[in-house]
Order: structure tokens, then sequence, then C-alpha cells
């Protein structure tokens, strides 16, 4: 194992190995003092920098931040490498990759993905500001279609989750209707359940399903369920759009999901088997989230943000169609304040998108975190202009099942009118054939009306 | 289609379908924000929110609920709700003086009931899903003293059930507070759990459990009776454990 040294201040500060190093040069959040693995100081935060700054890209394949051998994340990294796409960069630092990729135009970008590993992009996000992370993920575009196209220029999607704490198919439907009449739901229209009962999950995927077919609305549903729920219920022949599971970035957190990479492969060809997408085939949806494996005690002494970039690399194997990171969902064990929050939200999306992943947030804070509205507008408005493929919309930013906040149908209003921004095309063509969408390609405010959606809401009212 | 046709104004329609649901649905829109009354009431919500969170458990009250029934005592490793907040390593393991009082036998199964991250959900529901749970369990059934412990998280329960030599636990656990909802009970079933080698994919878990508005307690002992029975032929819980109970409603009448 290496040792990596820098001096700053007149003091030498040593770091016993990569893991070490760079969780010593990430930025400040709770979670990786809860682990013990922090920086010590400030100074020593910097300290870690420089010295990171001048690693070789070619150290994070000579070693792994966990091994080889007791880890099948590691496994699927290394051996997945693409040697051809790496050469591009392969004679890097860290500091010098830093540069290059601020400089790199999108097919740049685009050609490089596959060459990198999430431990490299996560290292070189410790070296990025704010501005970095958004600038250079502005530049990347990672397109996915299922009945909708995700990740265009001068578009952002939105998922609509109309959440019931007992899944009630009034209640969820009564939402759903909420959420399309504010111009919501193109990226998925996806319900996290309350229980993993297979019948309920399958009620909901036929209410979902009946919808979208009634309303011939170009998006696809999702229940997100365990992933050998939604096994079953293909097998059962109900109708599952996208195949969803949680993930993270070691084969012990994922076990602690209840998966495994051989688990999601069976999945991945049973979803593509269906056949259900109109527009293109990416059929899979994760969620994943900085401090899982640290939550489930399976980060190996790596921080979270570099746990959670080698997620991704799971995720890349499957070319999902969406794929979030549930930013502040996990509490302020992990990010502790609304500062946190936005920083993590932003290297995740920089990491999603430059290892080639269709990354999106739910941009999010629980009760006991120290954040509030004003935090998910900054996070929103900064993540719109860094080109997030989509976001999470739930009624009014209040999700009465999962007990969080989360973006509101009206803040993706506000974030596609301040930074004109559109809905996917073919949920854009739908919303003008039913009358929601104006002249300037706005949202008709038809709050108040008959409008002939609300027959969704009218069959239950009566 | 033009502005005429979807005009005409149609207000009966959302309050009516807040019957079916508490999620902010139909607030009308000012431009692309919230008109300024909702706006106000989302952050009314989030403040109570807010203090619930920092509200402290009071053991008393759920043990005189259970007013009949032995209960224990106990707190977790976090002496304070600021270190609970940020350590929940600690929240998960048992102080050893308290867990030197934990009463050994051959239970099959224990309850615990837990702050988590509301003490409401626990006073106002605990008691009650200790008592509906145990009514429906079979007579045979060796049932511990019911564990009231302090600053506790789920896996508390781990370590609860291992002193104790309990082959199954049942955590009610307070769940992290919503803007709706600030009582939302959620319980959660493993068996034969060992601290620190079980994870979270071990257990079986119901969560909302609110009456009238979340699951009711009828409802969720039931579904949880039914997962103690079924954990203890196949000696199982977690992921290969599915509640196959029938969904309450049905979808059809919708569409």
């Amino acid at each position: 194992m290496s040792t990596y040294t820098s001096t700053l201040g007149g003091h030498r500060y040593r770091f016993g190995s990569l893991a070490r190093l760079l969780a010593a040069a990430s930025p400040e959040r709770s979670g990786d003092r809860l682990a013990g693995l922090a920086a010590s100081s400030a100074q020593e935060r910097v300290a870690a920098r420089w010295a990171l700054a001048d690693v070789p890209l070619t150290a994070f394949l000579a070693e792994p931040v966990i091994p080889y051998e007791t880890d099948d994340v590691t496994r699927l990294i290394l051996d997945t490498h693409d040697a051809g796409a790496f050469a591009a960069v392969a004679g890097m630092t860290v500091g010098g990759f830093r540069e290059w990729l601020l400089a790199a135009d999108a097919g740049e970008l685009a050609a490089v993905a596959p060459g990198l590993t999430p431990e490299m992009v996560a290292a070189v996000s410790k070296l990025m500001g704010n501005a970095d992370l958004v600038a250079v993920a502005r530049k990347v575009r990672v397109v996915t279609a299922f009945r909708s196209t995700i990740g265009l220029p001068g578009r952002l999607a939105t998922r609509l989750q109309p959440n019931h704490p007992t899944d009630d198919p009034a209640g969820v439907a009564a939402a759903l209707l909420d959420g399309l009449l504010l111009g919501s739901g193109d990226a998925v229209i996806g319900i996290n359940p309350a229980t993993d009962s297979p019948k309920a999950v399958r009620d909901l995927l036929e209410l979902l399903d009946g919808v979208i077919q009634r309303y011939a609305i170009p998006t696809q549903s999702c229940v997100l369920s365990h992933v050998t729920t939604s096994m079953d219920l293909m097998e059962r022949g109900a109708p599952v759009d996208l195949v969803f599971q949680s993930i993270a970035g070691t084969q012990a957190a994922n076990a602690s999901f209840g998966v495994t990479l051989g688990l999601l492969d069976e999945a991945y060809e049973a979803a593509k088997a269906l056949g259900r997408g109109t527009v293109g085939s990416n059929v899979m949806y994760f969620e994943t989230g900085q401090g899982s494996a640290l939550s489930a005690d399976a980060h190996h002494g790596v921080d979270q943000q570099t746990v959670e970039a080698r997620a991704y690399a799971v995720a890349r194997r499957y070319d999902p169609l969406l794929v979030n990171t549930v930013v502040g969902f996990i509490g302020p064990e992990y990010l502790y304040d609304g500062r946190q929050i936005l920083r993590a939200a932003l290297e995740d999306h920089f990491c999603g998108k430059v290892l080639g992943l269709p990354m999106g947030l739910d941009i999010c804070y629980t009760n006991h975190a120290d954040a509030d509205d004003d935090d998910i507008a900054t996070m929103l408005t900064m993540l719109g202009v860094a080109g997030a493929s989509f976001v999470i919309c739930t009624p009014g930013g209040d999700d009465i099942m999962l007990n969080y906040q989360s973006a509101s149908y009206h803040d993706a209003l506000y974030l596609r009118e301040v930074l004109g921004l559109r809905p996917a095309p073919e949920f854009e063509a739908w919303l003008g054939s039913i009358g929601l969408l104006g002249e300037g390609g706005e949202i008709r405010d038809v709050s108040g009306t008959t409008h002939p959606l609300t027959a969704i809401g009218r069959e239950l009212a009566a | 289609m033009t502005t005429s046709q979807v005009a005409s104004v149609d207000r009966d329609l959302w309050p009516s379908l807040r019957r079916h649901t508490q999620a902010r649905i139909g607030l009308g829109r000012a431009g692309t924000g919230l008109p300024t009354h909702h706006r106000l009431e989302l952050q009314a919500a989030h403040a109570a929110a807010k203090d619930a969170v920092h509200s402290p458990f009071e053991p008393d009250v759920v043990a005189e609920a259970l007013r009949g029934e032995p209960t224990v005592r106990v707190r977790s490793a976090a002496p304070d709700r600021l270190t609970y907040l940020q350590r929940p390593d600690l929240g998960r393991r048992l102080d050893p003086a308290d867990r030197a009082h934990l009463p050994v036998g051959e239970w099959d199964v224990v309850f615990v009931v837990a702050d988590g991250l509301s003490s409401r959900a626990v006073h106002e529901h605990g008691a009650a899903m200790v008592r509906a749970t145990t009514a429906l369990l079979p007579t045979a059934w060796r049932v511990a003293p019911v564990v009231l412990a302090e600053q506790a998280r789920v896996a508390l329960g781990d370590d609860v059930a291992s002193a104790m030599g309990a082959t199954m636990v049942v955590v009610f656990v307070g769940e992290r507070p919503g803007m709706s909802a600030a009582d939302s009970l959620g319980a959660y079933l493993t068996y034969r759990p060992m601290p620190g080698v079980t994870t979270d994919a071990d257990r079986n878990c119901l969560s909302n459990i609110r009456p009238p508005l979340g699951l009711t307690y009828e409802t969720a002992a039931a579904k949880l009776a039914g997962l103690m029975g079924r954990a203890s032929e196949l000696e199982i819980t977690g992921v290969g454990l599915k509640d196959e109970s029938d969904h309450m409603e049905v979808s059809e009448r919708l569409l």
C-alpha cells in the first residue's frame, strides 16, 4: 500500500493509503466524521488535496480502495475498464485531469467515460469547487429512452411521485392527477409503495398502466419495490415498465439491500425481454445516496462520496433509463445541513454524468436535518444549470409516505421557466395535445377548471 | 384546444379528492410559484415537525398504557438527543449497565418500543400495537417483558434480543416526522438477530402505522402476526419472507 505525503504550513502530513488520502481530501461532511475518516483539521484537508493532485490516474487501477478479492464491485470496475478510452487521460495526475475536464468538449467527455473508474472521478471532484462541478457536468449529455427521451439538451424531465402512506389507489390517483396537471411525469411516474407485498405492488402497477394507456401518455411507470418482487411480478405477467433497485458501491452494502450483481443481471434480462418501450429500450431505474454503505457498516474505510461513485459503476452495467441520488434523504448523520447536501448533490450529479449515467436527483431533506425549502430552491437552480437529466417532484414538496421534503411540481415549473428548459419531447407533444401547453411552451395554469384529465379525479370523487 | 374549453370553474374537485389523501394537491399557482397561503402552511408544518424531532421520550406514558404487562427500560449508548442525531452507531447499541438488567429467558419474541425520531408516534401508538399484536399470537408463545428504549434506533432490537435470548424481535419505532405526519410508527421484525451481523435485508418492515389516516392497529397487527407466524415456521425474516396478505383496495373501480 502506498503512502502519500505533503507539507503545508510547516507541517508534514502522511496518508497511509489511497483510501485514507481520498477521505482526508473530501469536503467536510458529518458522515465521514461518523466513520472516523474525515480530515482532523482544515489544513490537513487541504494538505490531502495537494497530495491528491499529484497522484497519477493509473494509481487508481493499481491500488483498489477495496480489495479485488473481497468485493465484486471492485471486480466489476477493474474487469470492465476500457483501456482504449482511458488512453486520452492515462498520463495525467488528478490535478491535471481536473484541468483537462474543465477544458474538454462534449465529444471528448463522452469518449473518455468508459475509461474512467469511479475512484478517479470521485478523486477529481474533491479538487473541484461547486462551480467546477456544474461547469463540467453541463457539458455531458447522456440520452436514454423508453416511451420518452431523457437527457436531451435544453430539456428537464421530472419524476411524478404520487406516494400514499397505505398505497390507497384513490389517494395515489388524486396525487397523480395533480402532478399531470402541473406538467410533471415525463421521466417516470414512480411510486414508493408502503409495503413490498406483491399484490399491493401489482395493484399500483395496474393503476398506473391503466392511466398511461387510457390517456396515451408517453411516459413509463415504476413501483419502487425490491428487484425480486419485480422479477416475480414480471413472471406473473404484471405490467412492469422499469425494474427499480436501490444500489450501493460495495458488495456488502448491496447485500444489505438484498441484491447481488447476478440478481440484477437476471432482472435486467427479464425486463428487456418484455420490450415495453416505444422510443427506446433502457429498462432499469436505480437510486443511490451517500451514506448508505456506512449505514450498512459496509464502507470498508472508504469515504462516503467515493463509495457513492462506486455505485455508479454498478448502475452503468445496466444501461439504465434513470439514475438518481436521493441526496439528503438519509439524514443529518451523513449530510448535516443544506450546505453539505448541496455539495453532495453537485458531486453525485457530476460523478454520475462523467461516468456516463443519465443522472437525476431527488433534491431533498428530512426534518431532523438543518435545511429548509430555501435550500431546495438553491440546489434546484444549481442542478438545473448543471444540466440534471431529471428531478423528483412531489405535491407541494411534501412526501406523505416517506416523510421527507423534496422538490414540488411548482419548483419544476420555476426551473423550466427561469432556465428555459422544456419537458421530454414526446411528453411535451402530449401536453400540447391535451391543451396543457401555452404558446410560449409553458405549462398552462388550469387549476380550478374542468380540464379533461380531471376525469381521473372526477371518477374518484363520484 | 382553446382556453374557453378548459375555463369553466370546478371548485369542488380538489376538496373531494382530498378525502383520499393528505398530499398537498390542487394548491393552485401564482405564476410558477405557490400561493402565499400555501407557502406559509408548508412553513408552519415544517416548523412543527422540526420541533417534534426534539421532544423527549417519556417511557412512563407507554408503561402506563401497558399497565398489567411487565416492562423494562433501557437507554442506548447515545447519551443525549444531539449525539443521537449525529451518531446512529450509538443508537444501535445498549448502554452496558442497562444491558445487564435485561431479563434472560427462552423467549419466543420480545417487543421493543423505541423512540426513534418521533416520541409522539411511540406515545400514541406503541402500547396499542404491542397489545393488538400480542393478542393474535399463539397462546403457547413465551412473550418477554416489553422493552422501552430511549435514544434508540431499529438495530438496538438486535442487541436487546441477543442479550435476552429471544428468538424474534419486533421493534416499534417512531419514524422521522414528515410535514403531514409527525406520529407515524414503524414495525420491524427480525428473526434470530445477531448484533453487527444482521442487516436491514434480514428484516420485514411495516410503516405508517397511524390510525385512522395510515395503517390501523388491526390491519398492522394482523400483517405483523402473520409475518411472525411464517417467520417462525421458515426460521427466516427479510427479503426471503414476503407479505402475501391481500391488499385492502382494488384499483379496477377507479378506471
